[in-house]
């Protein structure tokens, strides 16, 4: 067990390499395949008013004559060790691990993710318990009540809930429970947990709930389909046979059997959010780091892109392999020994 | 259908008053039509005996065992008749009555014990589950009881295959399992739904005498559901024969091995390979399939694959037989006589088997 986890942790790093460097190239080839010199490059980080020689010193500031590897190795370098970034007037000392600086900005990247990254969680996490609670509980009695109105009523509602964008959903929230009633501010103010629970649970109410309602839909349409599947299972009525209450029988054995795909597309899920929920970010103006991954991409600030695609594949490969250290947990037919 | 098939006031006799199945029907509505799995069934059966149903698929024998023991869902199945298990009728009473009598008055073993038992949970598990429903015992007590139900089984090293998963056991292994989950709390009446089926030939036999030997511990009755005759001739007193819902033979073991008189049966005894013929011996299939329990072919329902039909002179198409006493309780629907019957028997069926 031990020596699987070190080599999925091992391919999980070459996963990241491999990443970072697709996301360079896209960044380095693109737009010289349309035929931009560093020259043209380095205009879009100086101000409007610039000479061709502080262009010229700008591309060479950022490095933009250094060939590819050159330009990634360095990058990559700074991020494992640390290393010296020249921001023109002074240079400045960037400590491992080091995402660079943005090119916009001029502020480094890793702290800046680290301060929005309890945004990103916070959404998440809350969301996430949102949504598997609802979603698997609406599954579970859709599926016991098979063709009643409730049923129907349960996959009409899963159904819209895929369908809606959460650009829609959350500006309809907004609209109506910021705006109209007032329950809730209209985004954009976060307090952070440790200084006030109830305000950091009362400011991310709205952007929980619309982001739960596209998640909870599918996990409902999910869980009915798996549950429709396991109490027809013989070992439901085995359970039946024993003399089983039915609630027991339901959840203890029915449910018990039906969470192996949804545990596992959990963890895609989460692990996913957890690298930004860039339009639930955008729509409720959260600086979590979706939107500072939406800013990069705007303004073509290719160290935050950089940095957001790394930690964003990062928790994608862990959420990975948890999901499949979870399937012997779950499935003792997987476990090996 | 005739007038007199359900007049209660001559009810068929029963071998037994354990349980008491009486004039039992189980009618499955569906969009196709009513699908009459169980139609007008009757038996009994006392403590301390075993009584074999057999039958094709689809003849109504698990249909039946379900109605038992309560476990068809509900709104699926009309359900009518009686179903006395020591004077409670399990038709009418509530729901919650009958879980509470399922598991510990009356317990089942499934065909496919790898299905039956649930993937995610140990063996230990589950048969610590079914104690704990109808005993009110600490964890660790009933640890100990499955532990010892486990090794009545015939599981070596309980102690220690009792944490294992039901995928580590080998196929009768787990049905050893099933058994002492189903025997845990001590079951009056024990119902056996094709418990060898899905095992090796070679383990089917051990199964078939541990449910024999255990039987005689627990002195509980015991069906042993089967289209294998060779199954219920191992085990049963008595024996049913089951055709499209109905029983068309009922008697004691002798009378339905020794002398069967309903040329259904006859058709079970010629399908079953015997070791001790000569293998250039053809066996003698049942010809035809069984038939649609939504449109039950009207008079006797086997008429249609009954190669003595003619016999009875077109009275099987049109009239249902009766299930009637030849004499010490042997039960037959047919409407040949019975010396007819017995002497096709003699003279036809018996020299060919």
């Amino acid at each position: 067990m031990f020596a699987y986890i070190i080599r999925r942790l091992i391919a999980a790093l070459a996963l990241l390499v491999l990443i970072s460097i697709i996301t360079f190239s896209i960044f380095y080839l693109v737009p010289r395949w349309a035929g931009a010199t560093p020259e043209t490059l380095a205009t879009r980080y100086v101000g409007r008013t610039a000479t061709a020689d502080t262009v010229k010193l700008t591309a060479e500031r950022l490095g933009f004559y250094d060939p590819f590897f050159v330009q990634y190795g360095h990058w990559a370098k700074t991020l494992v060790l640390g290393g010296q970034f020249d921001m023109g007037a002074q240079k400045v000392e960037c400590p491992a691990p080091c995402l660079g600086y943005s090119f916009i900005t001029r502020q480094a990247v890793w702290p800046e993710l680290v301060d929005r990254a309890p945004v990103t969680f916070s959404l998440a996490i809350g969301a996430a318990v949102i949504w598997v609670v609802s979603g698997v509980a609406i599954g579970v009695l859709s599926a016991l009540r098979r063709g009643s109105i409730f049923d129907r009523a349960a996959m009409t509602f899963a159904l819209a809930g895929v369908s809606m964008p959460i650009f829609w959903t959350g500006q309809v929230g907004l609209a109506f429970f910021a705006y109209k009633w007032r329950i809730f501010v209209p985004g954009g103010t976060y307090t952070p947990f440790f200084e006030n629970p109830l305000e950091w649970a009362h400011d991310l109410l709205l952007p929980w709930f619309t982001l739960a309602l596209l998640f909870s839909a599918q996990y409902a349409r999910l869980t009915r389909a798996g549950m429709l599947e396991t109490m027809n299972e013989d070992y439901v009525r085995t359970a039946r046979a024993k003399g089983l209450q039915e609630r027991r029988v339901v959840v203890k054995h029915g449910l018990r059997g039906a969470l192996t795909p949804i545990i596992t597309i959990f963890g895609l899920d989460f692990g996913l959010l957890i690298g930004g929920a860039v339009l639930t970010e955008k729509v409720f103006s959260l600086n979590g780091m979706g939107k500072y991954a939406l800013d990069g991409i705007v303004n073509n600030d290719l160290p935050k892109v950089l940095g957001v695609t790394l930690l964003a594949g990062m928790f994608i490969v862990i959420a990975n392999l948890v999901v499949d250290l979870m399937y012997a947990v779950v499935d003792p037919r997987v476990r090996t020994t | 259908m005739t007038l007199t098939d359900h007049q209660p006031s001559t009810p068929a006799p029963t071998r037994g008053t354990f349980l008491q199945v009486r004039d039992l029907t189980v009618h499955f509505p569906t969009d196709d039509g009513v699908v009459k799995s169980v139609d007008g069934l009757t038996f009994g059966i006392d403590r301390g005996k075993t009584l074999g149903i057999v039958g094709e698929s689809g003849s109504g024998k698990s249909v039946t065992s379900m109605s038992v023991m309560g476990l068809h869902k509900r709104g699926t199945a009309t359900i009518s008749g009686q179903i006395l298990l020591d004077g409670t009728d399990l038709v009418t009473a509530s729901p919650d009555a009958v879980r509470r009598m399922r598991g510990k008055r009356m317990a089942m073993i499934f065909q496919d014990p790898l299905s039956a038992m649930h993937p995610y949970y140990t063996v230990g598990n589950q048969i610590i589950e079914a104690y704990q429903i109808h005993n009110d015992v600490s964890t660790k007590k009933a640890r100990a009881h499955a532990i010892d139900m486990l090794d009545r089984v015939g599981i070596p090293e309980p102690n220690r295959r009792v944490d294992a998963y039901p995928h580590q056991y080998s196929g009768g292994m787990r049905q050893r399992a099933m058994i002492a989950m189903a025997l845990s709390c001590d079951p009056d009446l024990l119902i056996a739904d094709e418990p060898t089926t899905a095992l090796d030939v070679t383990v089917q036999a051990q199964i078939l005498d541990l449910i024999r030997d255990l039987q005689k511990e627990f002195n509980s009755a015991v069906i042993i559901i089967t289209h294998d005759l060779g199954v219920v001739a191992e085990l049963a007193d008595d024996i049913l024969v089951m055709y499209a819902g109905r029983s068309v033979e009922y008697g004691s073991a002798e009378h339905i091995f020794n002398e069967p008189e309903h040329p259904y049966t006859w058709g079970l005894l010629g399908s079953m390979p015997r070791f001790d013929r000569a293998r250039t011996e053809r066996l003698l299939p049942i010809k035809g399939t069984p038939p649609s329990l939504i449109n039950v072919p009207s008079g006797c329902p086997f008429h249609p694959r009954c190669r003595f039909e003619e016999n009875t002179h077109g009275l099987a198409r049109e009239q249902r037989p009766e299930l009637r006493d030849t004499g010490d309780g042997h039960l037959v629907a047919c409407h040949m006589s019975p010396e007819q019957r017995r002497q096709i028997w003699r003279d036809e069926i018996q020299p060919l088997l």
